[in-house]
């Protein structure tokens, strides 16, 4: 009993200590992805917001579905939610715990690479800076409406002939990146707002069916693992039988040929196979017949 | 049985870490490899295409290969492909099965070679430049130069020091276009994989669940059969191995013992187990004379004589092969090694 408690609280903790590693190797995979990343703005009127924008918001998709995907108990989630009632009933609260929790692993890396995003700036930058008032900055008054655009298009690129040596275009990149950053801590502080008053007042609300969700659901995960390693040991069993009934044969076959008998002093180690020829015959047939998958002969005896 | 529980959950799980490892290190080889490789575009209309298209294809389908060669349970899926029927059934969606997870595995490592080659842009740039809307993004008044001409100059975009078409289109514009389009189209890459490979693996619990977890059984027995087989043989050559050296010294033991009349031909009583197990060779002279037989006669392959040893016969089929063997109705002797 005591081996049986230590393994399945081994499994217990290693399957939520595995989860959040992963989460957290992910938000890490998520940074340092932005930081490798090249970004460089196309400084073209309408590419620029397509640009920032995709930027900003496909990465993340990208990285939540790697989180659903990286995540084990999504998939116990699924089967759960899916498998014919049979004789045990399915408890819908489970589920929803079950979910719920995958969900809010899952979005820890998008939510990390936009708030990355919004800090550095350079996203918004490059998706709005055509968008802005030319009123508000000196520098756009004396051009036509259309001369306007490209050049608020280039705003995003520091290196370009024109924008090296204009002051309008700081003046731009300083008001967007201001808004930027506000943006990106406002989120963060909502986040983490929102993350103390459920962790605090949650206890407040249901906790009885709270831990009664959270017990099934750790219940169905270890069932999963056992099932998946008593599989395992099953097939291990089953190869040997039937490896070793194939050997016997290959005796009875041998001794239906043989007139010398073998002797008895060998014993279990060279059952029958004792020459070359013998062994020769063996791994052909080994080839060419396998046994079939049934070992009930044996079994019954 | 418990230590035969945590000795198969450890093999379990170290041969999925293992397989999962491989592909964390081929992932990792990959994205080294395109940052140490040093690409150099041509800078030529024709050749532009075909270096940059060649750079982004090739390498991806050679470590897709890879990733099969070095999964040692190719070999495993040819052979049960492969194999006679006989007396087992082959179910081909075990075989399936077994395609589909290496083939998953296999193309992590192209994947990540592609993903990082369009996010840099180098690649895309050198392959279209010559493609690049020159109406849109150049110079309108400049005037106009034969295609020839302008695919020359055009070629030239990714060569910086070479470039020499700045009035017809600034190097930058261009560079900085056909990048946006080269990291647009990696993220699109990259969100298509990942979408496809949650639909894949979150549809399949609600359709063929059942099917899915026969195949993996038999598939994961397939592997633990061949590889208890080959223990097994491994087993047996060794029993072999020992019987037939202990006969061979026996002979020389009794071939001596015939030749020289003053040795001893039973180990006395009281010599005890040092001296049997010298099986009657005591004498610089005769160990080498032993070793030399060794050299020049091995043995036949066969422990039971019926005279004196006919010997080497190692491609020689020494009896007829038998009639198939019908299936087998006797109970069997059942060996129990739990």
């Amino acid at each position: 009993m005591d081996h049986l408690r230590m393994i399945l609280q081994y499994f217990q903790s290693n399957s939520e200590s595995v989860m959040n590693g992963i989460c957290g190797l992910l938000a890490l995979a998520s940074i340092k992805m932005y930081t490798c990343f090249d970004f460089s703005c196309p400084c073209l009127p309408w590419y620029n917001m397509a640009y920032g924008l995709g930027i900003m918001f496909v990465p993340p998709i990208a990285l939540f579905f790697c989180g659903l995907i990286l995540n084990r108990q999504s998939l116990v989630m699924l089967e759960e939610w899916r498998r014919p009632q049979g004789h045990r009933k399915k408890d819908l609260a489970v589920i929803r715990y079950m979910c719920s929790s995958i969900l809010q692993q899952a979005m820890v890396a998008p939510v990390i690479w936009i708030i990355v995003t919004l800090l550095d700036g350079k996203c918004l930058i490059c998706a709005f800076s055509d968008s802005v008032d030319p009123e508000k900055f000196v520098g756009f008054t004396n051009a036509s409406p259309v001369q306007v655009q490209q050049l608020l298009a280039k705003v995003p690129c520091k290196d370009d002939e024109l924008m090296r040596n204009n002051t309008s275009h700081k003046a731009v990149s300083r008001y967007l990146c201001c808004w930027s950053q506000a943006l990106g801590w406002s989120i963060l502080l909502i986040l983490i707002m929102a993350a103390f008053l459920t962790r605090w007042f949650r206890p407040c609300f249901n906790q009885a069916t709270l831990l009664q969700a959270r017990h099934w659901s750790n219940y169905i995960d270890i069932e999963q693992k056992i099932f998946e390693e008593t599989c395992c040991e099953h097939s291990q069993l089953f190869a040997h039988m039937c490896i070793l009934h194939f050997f016997e044969s290959m005796r009875q076959e041998i001794k239906l040929h043989n007139f010398s008998l073998p002797s008895e002093g060998e014993g279990d180690l060279l059952p029958g196979i004792t020459d070359q020829d013998q062994m020769n015959k063996l791994l052909k047939m080994w080839y060419y017949e396998k046994p079939p998958l049934d070992v009930s002969q044996v079994t019954q005896r | 049985m418990d230590k035969f529980r945590m000795i198969f959950q450890f093999l379990q799980f170290n041969q999925e870490s293992f397989m999962n490892g491989i592909c964390g290190i081929m992932a990792l080889t990959s994205a080294q490899m395109y940052s140490a490789f040093d690409f150099s575009c041509p800078c030529l209309p024709h050749y532009n295409l075909a270096y940059g298209l060649g750079i982004l294809l090739v390498p991806p389908f050679i470590l897709f290969l890879l990733g099969f060669v070095l999964n040692n349970n190719v070999s495993m899926l040819v052979e049960e492909w492969r194999r006679p029927q006989g007396q087992r059934e082959k179910d081909r969606a075990v075989l399936r099965y077994m395609f589909c997870s290496m083939a998953q595995r296999a193309m992590i490592a192209p994947a990540v070679w592609v993903l990082v080659t369009l996010l840099d842009g180098k690649c895309i740039t050198c392959a279209f430049c010559t493609s690049v809307p020159v109406e849109t993004l150049g110079n309108a008044s400049h005037p106009s130069l034969s295609q020839g001409e302008m695919k020359r100059v055009l070629a030239r975009i990714p060569c910086k020091e070479i470039y020499d078409g700045q009035e017809l289109i600034v190097n930058e514009v261009a560079i900085r276009y056909l990048r946006c389009i080269s990291q647009a189209l990696g993220w699109c890459f990259v969100l298509l994989l990942t979408t496809l490979a949650f639909l894949v693996r979150s549809l399949r619990p609600c359709f063929t669940q059942a099917a899915f977890l026969k195949s993996r059984y038999w598939s994961h027995y397939i592997d633990i059969e061949r590889k208890l087989f080959d223990e097994t043989c491994a087993e047996h050559a060794r029993s072999f191995a020992k019987v037939s050296i202990q006969q061979f010294f026996e002979g020389m033991s009794t071939d001596l013992a015939a030749v020289r009349c003053h040795l001893p031909r039973k180990v006395p009583a009281d010599a005890g187990e040092a001296t049997e197990k010298l099986l009657g060779i005591t004498d610089q002279g005769t160990m080498n004379m032993a070793l030399k037989s060794w050299h020049r006669c091995k043995p036949p392959l066969q422990l039971h004589p019926p005279a004196l040893p006919s010997g080497n016969s190692w491609a020689v089929e020494g009896q007829p092969p038998t009639h198939t063997p019908v299936p087998r109705r006797e109970t069997a002797a059942y060996y129990s090694w739990v």
